[in-house]
């Protein structure tokens, strides 16, 4: 089961981020679970500066952008 | 529930247009170190950006690495002429930043006190630096 983190106060950016990550990993066809991090102190814990930030399992892999389902696919797995 | 503004920024500045200044002293333990540390310190307090841990770039921490890399601008504030803040910064892959020497502003190492005074001629420097300098180009 893949833990996919969504760091981000709930801006639209962070909406998008959280729907392209959906969308990747349904098309990987994965187990996931996606969790909103909203708390900024707990975003500060994963060092990350500005939101978006994905995480892959407690790993950030993005920050501050909106990357493709395409480009997420490659970084979940 | 509204939208929240886009994007709630984690550092002071605005994480969205790409503006959020990162400040990376080296924060090394002699007296210049420490001065670069405390203007670090001190630019973050006045808002000109913020302070950011030098340690997780060369730990390659991925969120910390990950951030740098987004960040609109970057001031490194090296204490001597090893350079280790930006040097850390170069060799983790992070190029196109500002950098400030405190012994090119008239301390040498080893025989300055870490005064106010001096922290404020640093930060003072920094401030320059990164109004001269040009928004990065964050992929
Ligand atoms: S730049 Fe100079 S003062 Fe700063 S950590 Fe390196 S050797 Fe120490």
């Amino acid at each position: 089961m893949k833990k996919l983190q969504i760091l981000g106060t709930g801006c639209p950016k962070c909406k998008k981020l959280t729907e392209a990550t959906e969308q990747a990993a349904r098309e990987l066809g994965i187990e996931f679970e996606i969790e909103k991090v909203t708390d900024i102190d707990k975003i500060l814990e994963f060092g990350v500066m500005m939101t978006p930030a994905l995480a892959v399992d407690g790993v950030v892999k993005v920050v501050g952008k909106v990357p493709t389902p395409q480009e997420i696919k490659a970084l979940i797995q | 529930m509204a939208d929240k503004p886009c994007c709630e920024p984690v550092a002071q500045n605005d994480c969205c247009n790409g503006a959020t200044v990162l400040i990376y002293p080296c924060s090394g333990s002699s007296d210049v170190g420490e001065i670069s540390d405390h203007a670090g310190r001190l630019l973050t307090r006045e808002g000109f950006g913020k302070m950011h841990c030098l340690a997780g770039i060369g730990g390659r921490v991925p969120g910390i690495t990950l951030s740098a890399q987004a960040a609109g601008k970057i001031l490194a504030i090296d204490g001597c002429p090893q350079d280790c803040a930006s040097k850390t910064l170069s060799v983790a892959g992070i190029e196109d930043f500002s950098r400030v020497r405190v012994t090119d502003l008239g301390m040498p190492k080893g025989k300055t006190p870490v005064t106010e005074e001096h922290t404020r001629v640093v930060a003072e420097k920094g401030i320059e630096a990164l109004r001269a300098s040009a928004l990065r180009a964050t992929a």
